[in-house]
């Protein structure tokens, strides 16, 4: 799985923020993940615990929030909630959605002293 | 204690990285198809039947091979004549931007000519990395079965093209290629779905129209500046 790779690229957004805004410990970083981001939260955190040794993040809470999935129905046009990308419309049945959320993967916030 | 707003993609590397590949390849005319499967469903196998092909052809040619170890697949892509370099990724399950970025420093891209990149065998991760790529290739063989689109929707989802391999087998397996064409036709309306079979050839007609049709929208030759 590529949440190593993932987790690296976290702890240099955290020491870049961290260094920009003179702090001198990082408590929390904050995320917000999507339900299709392919994302396994618990090896995220696994992978973040390793790669923040020895930085700025070392010993930060990972505090995730998952956004769930949404859709545009191009069959009845309305915005809907789904769970997986190849769901039907809950509102028409049709097959005909464009998926519009969902896919984030973000750094959103720092607790910093 | 305080916090910071920090709102960062945690692919914008990615992003960057793979931006700068496409104004390179953007620049030199360099079409790019990136190749993605599960492990065996016939990358390499497909690429080395193409290049044959392409080769009768003209046209400049190179390969990037992505495997988690042994340079095995770039042997087999030289041994055809086209240059192939091989990345190893260790542990990493997928290609990214910057790999690539590094390989072509090795070995620069075939300017006017087509690039293909064979990514690492797997169905989940290589769908969520942008290479800078023209195209997203996927290969679904059919001794997988029918079901494959919508149990790895992700990568089914960013496919261009979408080869259904080893045709050449269907009978012996009972493979329903309609309803593989249906199950990927709900994750992603916009693919065009073709049959080969890179063991015979068959199919290679279409796939190559396809590659030239597509090459010519994406990176047209542009007229000489003297
Ligand atoms: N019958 C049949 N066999 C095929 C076809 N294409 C590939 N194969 C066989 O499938 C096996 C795997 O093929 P590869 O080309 O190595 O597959 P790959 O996707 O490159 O595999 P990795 O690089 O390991 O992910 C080999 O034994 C090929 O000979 C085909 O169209 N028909
Ligand atoms: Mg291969
Ligand atoms: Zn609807």
């Amino acid at each position: 799985m590529h949440e190593v790779a993932l987790a690296q690229s976290i702890v240099e957004i955290v020491r870049d923020q961290a260094r920009a805004n003179h702090a001198d410990c990082v408590k929390a970083v904050f995320l917000r993940i999507g339900a299709f981001a392919n994302v396994e939260p618990e090896a995220l955190s696994f992978g973040f615990e390793s790669a923040a040794r020895g930085t700025i993040a070392e010993g930060a809470r990972l505090e995730i929030e998952r956004t769930p999935g949404s859709a545009f129905c191009a069959g009845c046009g309305s915005d809907v909630q789904v769970e997986s990308r190849v769901a039907l419309c809950p509102s028409c049945g049709s097959g005909q959605l464009l998926i519009t959320g969902g896919e984030e993967l973000r750094v959103t916030e720092l607790e910093v002293s | 204690m305080r916090r910071i707003a920090v709102e960062q993609d945690i692919m914008a590397k990615n992003g960057r990285a793979a931006a700068l590949n496409r104004d390179r390849f953007a620049r030199e005319r360099t079409f790019v198809v990136n190749l993605m499967s599960s492990p065996g469903s016939g990358k390499t196998t497909l690429l080395v039947r193409t290049l044959q092909e392409l080769k009768t052809r003209g046209g400049r040619l190179a390969v990037i091979e992505g495997d988690q170890q042994t340079t095995l697949d770039a042997d087999r892509i030289r041994a055809t004549g086209v240059p192939a370099v091989q990345v190893n990724t260790g542990k990493g399950c997928h290609l990214d931007a910057e790999m690539i970025m590094r390989a072509l420093a090795k070995q620069p891209a075939p300017a006017g000519g087509t690039l293909f990149i064979e990514n690492v065998g797997n169905l989940v991760c290589p769908a969520g990395f942008d290479l800078g790529e023209a195209k997203k290739v996927v290969i679904a063989s059919v001794t997988e079965g029918e079901d494959k689109p919508l149990k790895y929707p992700d990568m089914f989802a960013v496919a261009d093209l979408v080869l259904v391999n080893k045709v050449d087998l269907v009978a012996a397996l009972e493979f329903d290629v309609a309803t593989l064409k249906a199950n990927v036709k709900r994750v992603n309306p916009k693919a065009t779905v073709l049959e080969v079979s890179a063991r015979t050839g068959a199919g290679f007609e279409a796939w190559l129209a396809w590659l030239s049709s597509s090459r010519t929208v994406t990176a047209p030759v542009e007229a000489r500046v003297p």
